[in-house]
């Protein structure tokens, strides 16, 4: 408790500027995961080599395979890590902070440590694991910029997984019904702001808890969304749940680059729609007069009442502008990645795309990254454990709920969320 | 949207109210207007649980009417007679009825007294019995997420309470041998300290560090699934052994709940024990100082801890409690349940179905035992549903979601059924000073 109040005082420039404040965060998870490694990649080492295959035979542009000896890698990295680590303890104890491209660093460092010791004694497909990474986390981002610009404007949104379950469902049977994917996409878009609209409605009109709202209506979504399916789609699934899916749209040129190509210029246009997206929202929440009224309105509603912006209107358009991106995100489930609707699909996305939120400060592009951390997370645990890895696919599967919980209890980073988050606003 | 703006909603005036009260107080007792306000959590927990019972019947009326709709939309019968509709109207109409009776009789045949075999009693009441077998977690759990609302704090983390004690109560009375009796007790004991623990993680952290719990009780849902899957397939720890599936061994007789009715139905000793866990939730918050405190703190924390509550300690020892509650239906799952041994799957999804239970239930413990039958019934019957009219069981978690979301909203039930605001229920919301104020202006 008393290390978040008095980073936040530092933040908010409440301080006297005299007060230097030291987090010691960095240095003690730096040292922490440094002690980590040393007892994986050096006391437990595998021996044998590990193969990184960076191309496929059929690519333009063939780049040799690297070869790492597990155990020299492992000590190289323990190593480099153990620099840093004192390294950031100098920089703390002079006063300054952490940069971030030295936790980024380490974080890397720590990656290849892992992974050149986990795969010991076998081939990594580089491009596969990443591009599989990408396909996980697609859903993750949308659902995390959803999250982000419903929680920023002040509602707090529990449904992601209900707006991601009932896009895929609506653009598995949509896109039947109309043979086209793109209409399937739409009505994905609708399927999430519909579930958004009860959300805002319950939560802005009749002022019910947004925890409890979110809560019930992922347990509507599924409940619907299982009845149909089993009433409905499997009764015949030709004319139900046989989507057209969307078709992988090569860039000419930029999918040649090797080992980045293949991974982000040959996707289908759901991922492009939301490579746009990502800069687009950011730039809209913190660069724009919506933005800044959205954010307004999450901060410090009374105030923004004041300056005459209207606070439930802004949370009801905003809170349905959230839900349309999330149900196109859901809308790759059946459209991009399956290519049918099965019960309760998203499989617990929707919370992945909330930790992302709050491990993302309710930054959207933080919380972009924090959704490729963890969908890259998910899909390693899915690689190691066809290479054989040592270490229980459920440990790699629990590590976002880990981190979150960390990140929310104070002790990796910092998370605030916006102020009036989850208030209801009352006007007096 | 804009009409709100004109007629104010009963909540709004409530409000109002609310901030003239302060006011009045603020000026009678000299202290300043801008001390901390109740944190909303706990006023809305406040609001939700104050309103009538009618407000629960009609709920649950609604619920059901949107759940007949659902099943008339996707009845083939109603589809096929749909295509003529215009030229012998009735037939669809009839069709509709067929539906809708169809399945709420078969609802209630499979939930409280199979008419059809009314012939041989034993046949005829299996159903009730059932009904109460269900209900047996759900009030067990349904009670654990009550508690910890009448503090302020949501428990979503039903789940990973469930299969943390499920995980623990399973490992003695699968693989730890011990005399009858004996055995039943120490399994018992030892999931509730598991779902304890798992609770009580969530109060400490709550406390220590101020991290929101709905947050943490989601993560650690998956947590505790990864590592309860884990568990079940690791040989030595919970897999059964000389098997490949995830699923543990069976429960050793000794430490099987044992039936209550004999052995042809399903009723066992973990009903009883759900009763005493009601009775004493009902003391503890009636009638004890710990339930005072909770009470207090859930009212108000600031008023609470200015009184000399430690609010972070109560934090604490209800998630403990509550953890312990919850664990007692993870432990009626393996001991009394699936006790030829117990998959990931167990909890099947009864810790998010206490949040309804414990909505429906208002939050107190015999409401939230009632609220368990009623959905116990409800889940009882699904089966007959689907076994019989062959709609799927996932109507009930439609029903139990919209019954929620309607109770949640008094006014949207006031509006459809185009009641007036209660009065009665008004002013008791309405402290008598800030009427006075009122008045005055």
């Amino acid at each position: 408790m008393s290390v978040v109040t008095t980073t936040r005082e530092a933040g908010s420039g409440l301080a006297p500027s005299a007060l230097i404040v030291r987090s010691w965060k960095a240095p003690i998870a730096f040292a922490i995961f440094s002690v980590l490694g040393a007892v994986l990649f050096i006391a437990l080492a595998r021996g044998g080599d590990t193969t990184y295959r960076l191309s496929n035979d059929t690519d333009a542009i063939v780049l040799p395979s690297i070869v790492l000896p597990a155990d020299a890698t492992g000590i190289a990295t323990v190593v480099l890590m153990a620099v840093i680590a004192v390294y950031a303890f100098v920089l703390v104890r002079g006063g300054s902070k952490v940069p971030l491209w030295l936790t980024t660093l380490f974080a890397l460092l720590f990656l290849v440590g892992f992974l050149t010791w986990a795969a010991a004694g076998s081939t990594v497909p580089l491009v596969g694991l990443l591009a599989g990474a990408l396909t996980v986390s697609t859903p993750l981002i949308f659902g995390s910029l959803g999250g982000v610009i419903s929680e920023r404007v002040g509602v707090v949104n529990i449904a992601i997984e209900g707006q991601l379950l009932a896009g895929a469902f609506v653009a598995a049977l949509v896109a039947t019904f109309t043979g086209s994917a793109i209409v399937g996409l739409l009505a994905a878009m609708l399927a999430g702001a519909l579930v958004s609209a009860v959300l805002a409605v319950f939560a802005i009109k009749y002022l019910v808890d947004q925890v409890i709202v979110g809560v019930v209506l992922n347990v509507l979504v599924v409940g619907l969304t299982s009845f149909l399916y089993s009433t409905v789609m499997t009764g015949d699934p030709d004319l139900f749940n046989k989507p057209e899916r969307f078709e992988r749209i090569a860039i000419p040129l930029l999918s040649d680059i090797p080992v980045l190509g293949p991974i982000l210029f040959n996707q289908t246009i759901i991922v492009y729609i939301m490579f746009a997206l990502v800069p687009t929202v950011w730039f809209a929440l913190f660069k724009t007069r919506w933005g800044l009224r959205l954010r307004s309105v999450g901060e410090h509603p009374k105030a923004a009442d004041t300056v005459g912006i209207n606070v439930r209107g802004t949370r009801f358009w905003n809170v349905l502008l959230a839900g349309l991106i999330v149900g196109g995100g859901g809308a790759f489930f059946t459209l991009a990645a399956i290519g049918s609707f099965t019960k309760e699909m998203t499989n617990g996305a929707g919370f992945i795309a909330l930790a992302a939120v709050i491990f993302g400060q309710w930054n959207p592009i933080r919380a972009t990254l924090a959704a490729l951390l963890f969908g890259f997370a998910t899909n390693l645990q899915s690689t190691l454990s066809i290479v054989g890895s040592p270490v229980p696919s459920e440990f790699m599967l629990m590590l976002p709920y880990l981190v979150t919980i960390f990140a929310v209890a104070g002790l990796v980073g910092f998370s605030r969320p916006p102020a009036a988050s989850g208030k209801p606003y009352i006007k007096s | 949207m804009s009409d709100d703006t004109k007629n104010p909603t009963p909540a709004e005036s409530t409000a109002t109210a609310k901030a003239v009260h302060e006011q009045v107080v603020a000026h009678e007792t000299g202290r300043d207007a801008s001390e901390p306000p109740v944190p909303r959590s706990n006023q809305i927990v406040k609001e939700i649980f104050g309103g009538s019972a009618a407000i629960s019947v009609l709920a649950v009326v609604l619920a059901l009417v949107f759940g007949g709709i659902l099943i008339v939309l996707t009845d083939e019968t109603v589809a096929q007679t749909s295509a003529y509709f215009f030229s012998r109207p009735t037939d669809m109409l009839v069709a509709m009825w067929d539906a809708v009776a169809g399945a709420y009789s078969a609802l209630f045949r499979g939930s409280v007294f199979n008419y059809l075999r009314a012939d041989d009693l034993a046949v005829a009441i299996r159903p009730l019995t059932e009904t109460l077998a269900n209900a047996t977690p759900l009030i067990a759990a349904g009670l654990g997420v009550a508690l910890a609302f009448r503090v302020g704090l949501f428990n979503i983390g039903g789940r990973g309470q469930m299969l943390i004690a499920a995980a623990a109560a399973g490992y003695v009375g699968a693989y730890i041998p011990m005399p009858p009796v004996i055995h039943l007790i120490v399994a018992l004991i030892i999931g509730l300290i598991g779902g304890a623990l798992w609770g009580g993680l969530v109060g400490l952290l709550k406390a220590r560090t101020g991290a929101h719990e709905v947050i943490v009780t989601i993560m650690l849902n998956y947590i505790a699934f990864y590592l309860v899957s884990f568990l079940l397939r690791t040989p030595g720890a919970l897999q059964a052994p000389g098997q490949n599936n995830p699923k543990s061994g069976p429960i050793l007789d000794t430490a099987q709940f044992p039936p209550l009715l004999g052995d042809q139905y399903n009723l066992n000793l973990g009903f009883i024990l759900v009763i005493v866990a009601t009775i004493y939730v009902w003391y503890l918050l009636n009638r004890s100082a710990l339930g005072f405190r909770f009470r207090a703190v859930g009212e108000n924390p600031n008023a609470a801890r200015v009184a000399g509550i430690k609010v972070e300690r109560v934090y604490v020892q209800v998630m403990l409690i509550a953890g312990a509650l919850v664990g007692l239906a993870g432990v009626y799952q393996v001991l009394g349940n699936f006790t030829g041994g117990f998959a990931s799957g167990l909890d099947a999804s009864i810790g998010f179905d206490a949040i309804t239970v414990a909505l429906l239930g208002r939050s107190k413990p015999w409401g939230v035992f009632f609220a368990g039958i009623l959905f116990g019934a409800l889940k009882a019957g699904s089966y007959t549903m689907q076994a019989s009219e062959g709609i799927p069981v996932d109507i009930v978690l439609v029903v139990q979601s919209f019954i929620v979301l309607f109770i949640a909203a008094p006014p949207l039930v006031r509006s459809i059924f185009r009641l007036p605001t209660p009065d009665p229920l008004f002013q008791w919301r309405t402290p008598k000073l800030a009427r006075k104020a009122e008045v005055n202006q």
